[in-house]
């Protein structure tokens, strides 16, 4: 047993849109299922956890330009080296559905991308939220897989408006909601499945040091997201306190979702 | 406590409620991650890694300092099982002032960090010297009441065995030993770089097992005080040869990587099937049987 950066080359490099790209590796991470992560290192920059948005034949991740860490990582180009570990985490249960919904929010895609396609054969409910057109990612992608809706916060492509104002629209005729996104949004999109009494799984984010379930950094309540999640059940979201209200800081300090985010850009 | 084992210092203990967990997946006592006098944000990642032998760390002692845990420490009654909070400083006066405050919650016990090998200021150094050790623990006995004090030993000490006679005969009642060992460090040669950012880790898990039961040997030897045995526990075996060696309560940490977190339970199941095979009614019993 070891969990130790295992030193990938960069493949390829795909622009989904001028913030996002996905970076595609020369080798697999056997066994790997939608919703899993990797813990991506880069020297001498940091170490952070990222959804697998290529699997099982192609392995990538998606990256959207924020902060330090995926400003150095828009710096790879083909050949480059960088450390990855893992599979972690659950990922999303796909034997429980039959007619499922995925509703993504701007980067949230990247992990629902492959379980679109893996449950292409359920014919599922997929909605895309983002700020605007641009970005949108995956259109592509997710058409083949058997379509998309889409809404947008200005209205420049589908809806204007929000992902969860169309997740109400199908939620009668869906059984299980697969989601991933802001957590306000995953919030909403609970509230909505527990009023329907439409069960869902939905993958949480923290800040992260181990990635296999000792440190206790990404705790919300009692719960490791690296572990026991980061997808998580409709009554395992049920019994969190923090869930659409807190994080903590990489020092430990419980705070509002709002100050986490901001320290996280 | 219902059962011998420990949540070690340093892993999981953020939150109550993840304490709760971890005492009701049968740890018979839980510790708080270290708490310092005030914001330390710790290191950079990589900052826990595992490899063939043992898990190596250079997490930093983060910590949002004590006044931001008052409210969490408010709610140890909550967990269900006795709580340690450990508790770090770079000097005697830091120490005493995390100390002072934490004491005000009652804590089963105040564990003193003076063990980590992960940080320049804090830890590693005072827990080195007889001297040093002895006048943390005096100093932290003068403000913390009626809360026992445990000072946690690092085996990177000419004579761990006389450090925890001097914490001894400065009031500690017991010892916990031991610290990670190290700093080692592992590199990644084809990035040709030492993969955890600080370069230097603390090195713990079954690798450190036999160095763990060496140094609370020792200590046995030296001390009439519980101790606490840490260092490398992953099976009912071990923890049954931990109090062979002297430890009345033995720690574990590492072994949640090696057998996830319901690790508590199952040592205790494994613990049972071999004292009812071996005629041993109860765990005392087993506590220093080793020495001649």
């Amino acid at each position: 047993m070891t969990d130790m950066p295992v030193s990938n080359i960069v493949k390829k490099v795909v622009e989904e849109n001028k913030e996002v790209r996905t970076i595609f590796l020369e080798g697999n991470i056997p066994g790997a299922i939608p919703g899993q992560f990797v813990m991506v290192w880069l020297p001498e920059v940091d170490e952070k956890p990222l959804a697998l948005s290529y699997m099982n034949g192609e392995t990538a991740v998606t990256v959207q330009r924020k902060g330090k860490f995926s400003k150095e990582i828009f710096k790879l180009k083909k050949g480059d080296y960088f450390g990855v570990r893992g599979p972690y985490g659950n990922g999303f249960d796909v034997d429980v559905c039959k007619r499922p919904c995925i509703i993504a929010g701007g980067l949230g895609m990247a992990p629902l991308a492959p379980l679109a396609e893996k449950l292409a054969k359920k014919k599922p409910v997929v909605i895309m939220g983002a700020g605007s057109r641009e970005k949108l990612i995956f259109m592509k992608r997710m058409e083949k897989a058997g379509g998309v809706k889409c809404a947008t916060d200005d209205g420049s492509f589908g809806r204007k408006g929000f992902a969860t104002d169309l997740l109400e629209e199908v939620i009668g005729r869906v059984d299980v909601v697969y989601g991933c996104g802001p957590e306000v949004m995953l919030k909403k999109a609970y509230e909505i499945c527990r009023k329907n009494k439409v069960e869902c799984q939905l993958s949480l984010e923290r800040y992260m040091h181990c990635g296999f379930g000792v440190c206790g950094s990404c705790a919300i309540d009692g719960f490791r997201v690296c572990i026991d999640g980061p997808v998580f059940s409709s009554k395992q979201l049920s019994k969190m306190t923090e869930f659409g209200k807190f994080a903590r800081l990489k020092y430990g300090k419980k705070v509002s979702l709002n100050e986490y985010y901001t320290w996280r850009e | 406590m219902k059962n011998p084992t420990v949540l070690a210092s340093g892993f999981l203990g953020v939150n109550v409620e993840m304490l709760k967990r971890v005492a009701e997946e049968g740890a018979g006592a839980v510790t708080f991650k270290s708490i310092g006098p005030r914001v330390k944000s710790g290191h950079r990642n990589p900052t826990v890694l595992a490899y063939e032998w043992g898990v190596i760390n250079a997490v930093g002692l983060p910590s949002s300092g004590y006044k931001d845990m008052e409210e969490e420490l408010s709610k140890m009654k909550e967990v269900g099982a006795p709580v340690f909070v450990s508790i770090y400083g770079a000097s005697i006066e830091e120490f005493c002032e995390v100390a002072e405050a934490v004491a005000k919650h009652k804590p089963a016990v105040i564990e003193l960090n003076v063990s980590c090998p992960n940080t320049k200021a804090e830890g590693m150094i005072f827990g080195c010297s007889e001297k040093l050790a002895s006048e943390v623990v005096a100093a932290v006995k003068d403000v913390s009441g009626k809360v026992p004090v445990m000072p946690k030993l690092t085996p990177q000490t000419l004579n761990i065995a006389s450090v925890a006679k001097a914490c001894e005969e400065a009031g500690a009642d017991a010892i916990a030993a031991i610290n990670t060992v190290g700093p080692g460090m592992l590199i990644n040669i084809e990035a040709r770089k030492p993969v955890l950012d600080y370069k230097r880790g603390g090195i713990s898990g079954p690798a450190i097992r036999p160095i763990a039961v060496r140094c609370v040997y020792d200590i046995y030897e030296a001390v009439d005080l519980p101790i606490l045995g840490i260092g490398g526990v992953t099976e009912g075996r071990d923890v049954i040869e931990m109090m062979q060696a002297g430890a009345t309560a033995v720690g574990i940490g590492s072994g949640i990587y090696y057998r996830g977190i319901d690790i508590f339970s199952n040592v205790c199941d494994e613990m049972k099937v071999w004292m009812k095979e071996n005629g041993c009614r109860n765990v005392k019993e087993l506590v220093g049987v080793a020495h001649d």
